[in-house]
């Protein structure tokens, strides 16, 4: 690789931000980039944003997708506050993002696109260039589109084509002023157009095209290099949270030697679960593409009754329409894994946007009392093993569990240092296969340690049993209307599901112990908190942290850890539903820190606001 | 379907628990027509399995010794999917009601039939709203008279068989509680159907809408107004097979048979693939009020879902091989940090 003698300057770690219009190919380029700096061995972390349509009006903000990611020499958990480098694809692009660059940031513009038109639509009224609004940064203008054109004149492609390929002279050129080589991608596009010669040719021109651009033009003074992460040793992938999810599905289901079912009705963002299941069908996996919510989940359930490890997955509209049949998974307490990928709500919300705002919804989003396990994933890869925690308790305590993901978690992507696969636990399960009394079968004889009744198959013989929603009479599971059995199981489902608070991991506090305040966090916003009381930490501010896995129950020693402060501070991407929980919970004064606005917390952000109420 | 030479007695097949219909209920006769014919039917009780929603029909499972879900409201065809398609040796059991099956379960009904899920459905038709004590249901009869349209219903009622056979049912059959021979001769042929089955079973409920069939059940009008469809013969029905049905134009009428020459009268064939001219006999009674068309209407060949998710598993691994974890966590790519 030849930088052409212009200076290459060794930097920690960068956050870039790629923006153009939906059909810029944003989430591709920054797919690549992503991927050639995990090879070359940078911890990172990603962050897409793109619009609920699929093709919003060129030009025009609502268009606007981006793809934001922070790649390090050090162990990163973010991806990123205000990004470094943000390539504009064209005005809209600028005026949507501009006031998330960081001063002094490098400010790449595909200059072709600010024509008055573009201009106009992004609802400038004057060309932001020549207003003085972009003072402050770096600017560097590219022709990318005349570049494109004129580098793929000698291909015969049609105008349109052609001009698709502009996003690899950005990619080119950003490849070029990171110092990433170029043959991942290059072997990338060969791969993915083996069919289309032409137009994988026409890609990896424009791709050195952008590259060489770098080289020989004199406004780029200097490179960057992000050196290699120190990372802890092992073999890496990079994953997102709805492939981890996934993934840790099948692996629950192997471990459990069970098939895996999974019911699910397309919704976004939780349809790249459906996706990535649906190709792994030599895992006996059975994906249901339902006609609705609730039938996804109703064959879960039936599925679960026949023997499978059974999910349903979802986001908060579709858990709404799942209410009433998770409710028949409690009561005739059968296995099965919800997963709710949350989106912005309430009703049809901001679906590609994250937000936490469905805890209070999982823990009592059903009617009569259902009290059942709550997981959260809380990072992409820590999806996987999220995934596989919800299905060892589902299968241990005959319980629906929800699993949350959110749309940060689901869509992002980082290093996963892979696990040994033999290292994970085999999952117990309730399968009889013969009688349980001298009598006959009880369907509802419980475990003495874990409550959970057997679970008797259909094709085993001698132990056929009927179940269903009415209420059960504890032992023989016949209809009963008793006032006191009905009294009796209430309490039993409930004291099941608060007895799994002795079998899950405990509550670790990372940063000062010896601090005031602890900051507690459940799901997606994990990377955020802890890396914000690693810089309060590092400048000497004195506090803690603890992220909940577990919502329902809390681990044991909630309490404890609780009572070690004096402070508690909850920050939510919600208006404060863990904080009345854990008030209620542990009559503690907590303050929350909250927001709902479409976007995760950045890690200053938290660091300042955390400070703040410190410092009060 | 695994078969085993196995029979059973009608007793085998009855649960310990009490039956709770109310007394001269529809339902007490068709249970009874149902466990007679699975204790002959081969299969062992171990791989039976009933799925029923909601409503007074749907406590059929509980009365059959065999493996059992009482689900929820309208929702039995899609969790009797789930059953089937995770274990394909099951025969697998739907019970439901006008109400559950037709109104709030009526999208998962039509996604089953048109999937051709290897499920057997029995819809027991009493045209009211029992276990909630007398509405008027999606198959009343327009200006029905109950406590939630005290003015006479203003809706006009869904004919269960045209709308299976537009939901692209491979196996669509009436039966009506009281004729147990017939109900038995269609569960029988239902039971070997590949993929899913539809039967409406017209049954009487003697509390809240009583008498609701009674032209198709008392000895004086019967005769006159069942048209019994038999696969093969010639549709004639009333008196002395004084009545008989032809297609014109492609659409079903009743005649005189002394009115037409004995080639025109309509010789029913079941396997037609084309399902226009069961639709055109569907379309016949619009409800239980005049001659009525009785038994299988088609019955014709489709892979089944269940086959087919099946087949698409046995092909993957075939093609790559059982899964392994290992790969899985390494088909993105992977990279060593030493």
């Amino acid at each position: 690789m030849t930088t052409e003698n212009k200076t290459v300057e060794s930097i920690p770690a960068i956050t870039i931000r790629f923006a153009g219009d939906s059909g810029d190919g944003m989430q591709l380029v920054g797919t690549r980039f992503t991927d050639t700096s995990a090879v070359f061995g940078n911890d990172l972390a990603t962050l897409p944003a793109f619009p609920a349509e699929i093709r919003a009006p060129q030009g025009t903000i609502a268009g606007v997708s981006s793809f934001q990611v922070q790649i390090a020499d050090f162990d990163i958990l973010t991806p990123g506050d205000n990004p470094d480098v943000l390539v504009a694809m064209n005005p809209a692009a600028l005026k949507a993002h501009l006031h998330d660059l960081a001063p002094n940031g490098m400010l790449i513009l595909n200059e072709d696109a600010f024509d008055e038109k573009n201009i106009t639509k992004a609802g400038y009224k004057v060309d932001p260039r020549e207003s003085g609004e972009l003072d402050g940064y770096r600017i560097f203008q590219v022709p990318m589109e005349k570049l494109t054109k004129e580098a793929l004149e000698e291909f015969d492609l049609p105008g349109r084509a052609v001009l698709r390929s502009k996003n690899m002279i950005a990619l080119g050129l950003i490849s070029w002023t990171f110092n990433r080589p170029l043959e991942d991608t290059e072997n990338w596009i060969n791969a993915k157009f083996s069919k289309l010669p032409e137009i994988a040719k026409a890609n990896v021109k424009a791709l050195k095209t952008g590259y060489n651009f770098g080289i020989t033009t004199e406004a780029f003074h200097h490179t960057y290099i992000v050196e290699k992460a120190s990372l802890p040793p092992g073999e890496y992938t990079n994953i997102n949270g709805n492939i981890g999810l996934s993934w840790g599905l099948i692996a629950a289901a192997e471990k459990a030697n069970l098939g895996l079912f999974y019911g699910s009705y397309p919704i976004t963002p939780a349809s790249d679960i459906l996706h990535e299941l649906s190709k792994h069908k030599n895992f006996n996996v059975i994906t249901f593409q339902a006609e609705d919510e609730i039938a996804a989940a109703a064959a879960s359930v039936g599925a679960s009754f026949t023997g499978k490890l059974a999910v349903t997955g979802t986001s908060g509209p579709g858990l709404a329409l799942k209410s009433e049949t998770i409710s028949l998974a409690l009561s005739a307490e059968l296995p099965l894994v919800v997963v709710n990928v949350q989106r912005g709500g309430p009703s049809t919300g901001l679906p590609t946007k994250p937000e936490q705002s469905d805890l209070m919804f999982a823990l009592y989003g059903r009617h009569g009392e259902s009290p059942l396990p709550v997981v959260a994933a809380k990072s992409p890869s820590h999806a996987f093993y999220a995934a596989f925690e919800a299905s060892r308790i589902a299968l241990k305590y005959m319980t629906p569990v929800i699993l949350l993901s959110d749309n940060y978690v689901a869509t992002g992507s980082e290093p996963w240092n892979l696990p040994d696969t033999d290292g994970l636990k085999d999952l117990d399960t309730n399968i009889i296969t013969k009688l349980n009394t001298e009598d006959g079968f009880l369907p509802f004889l419980r475990n003495v340690d874990t409550f959970a009744r057997p679970w008797a198959l259909p094709g085993t013989p001698g132990l056929e049993y009927r179940v269903g929603g009415l209420e059960k009479e504890e032992g023989t599971g016949n209809v009963s209307y008793d006032s006191a059995n009905h009294q009796y199981m209430t309490d039993m489902r409930a004291w099941k599901v608060s007895n799994i608070a002795n079998d899950i991991d405990q509550l670790e506090i990372h940063g000062d112990e010896s601090a005031d305040t602890i900051v507690l966090g459940w799901g997606s916003t994990y990377g955020g908190i802890t890396q914000a009381v690693n810089r309060l930490n590092e400048k000497g501010v004195k506090v803690a942290s603890a992220h909940f896995v577990h919502l329902n129950p809390f681990p044991d020693n909630t309490l404890e850890v609780i009572s070690k402060f004096k402070q508690v501070i909850i920050p939510e991407l919600n208006t404060g539903q863990l904080l009345k929980l854990i008030r209620e919970a542990f009559l503690v004064d907590a303050r929350g820190i909250n927001k709902v606005a479409g976007e995760p917390f950045t890690a200053q952000e938290l660091a300042d606001k955390i400070e703040g109420i410190i410092n009060e | 379907m695994s078969k085993v030479p196995v029979t059973y007695k009608r007793t085998d097949m009855q649960s310990d628990q009490e039956v709770k219909w109310c007394p001269g209920c529809g339902d007490y006769t068709i249970l009874a027509s149902v466990q007679n014919f699975m204790a002959e039917m081969g299969i062992s009780k171990e791989k039976i399995v009933f799925v029923s929603g909601i409503g007074c029909a749907a406590r059929f499972p509980y009365y059959m010794n065999t493996y059992g879900v009482h689900s929820i409201h309208g929702r039995a065809p899609a969790v009797a999917t789930g059953v089937s398609v995770s274990n394909p040796d099951l025969s697998v059991w739907v019970v439901s009601g006008d109400g559950d099956a037709l109104s709030i379960g009526g999208n998962h009904l039509i996604h089953a039939l048109r999937k051709n899920v290897n499920i057997k459905i029995l819809m027991f038709n009493n045209q009211i709203y029992g276990l909630t004590k007398g509405q008027y249901s999606p198959t009343s009869e327009e200006g029905k008279k109950t406590k939630s349209s005290p003015f006479g219903s203003v809706e006009m009622p869904l004919n269960p068989m045209s709308l299976a056979l537009g939901a692209e049912a491979t196996f669509v059959a009436r039966s009506i509680d009281m004729d147990r021979d017939l109900t038995a001769s269609i569960l029988e042929e239902a039971k070997n159907h590949k993929g899913s089955a539809f039967v409406e079973i017209y049954q009487n409920c003697n509390v809240f809408n009583d008498k609701a069939f009674e032209l198709l059940t008392s000895k004086e009008t019967r005769v006159a107004n069942k048209i019994n469809l038999v696969h093969g013969e010639k549709t004639v029905f009333g008196e002395d097979g004084h009545k008989a049905v032809v297609i014109r134009n492609g659409i079903a009428e009743i005649v005189d048979t002394k009115d037409v020459d004995e080639s025109e009268i309509y010789v029913h064939n079941i396997y037609e693939e084309n399902p226009t001219t069961a639709f055109s006999l569907s379309r016949l009674s619009h409800g239980p009020y005049g001659p009525t068309p009785l038994g299988v209407f088609r019955k014709v060949e489709r892979d089944s879902y269940t086959e087919d998710v099946h087949g698409q598993i046995d092909l993957a691994k075939e093609q790559k091989g059982e899964g392994e974890l290992d790969k899985l966590i390494r088909s993105l790519g992977t990279w060593d940090v030493s």
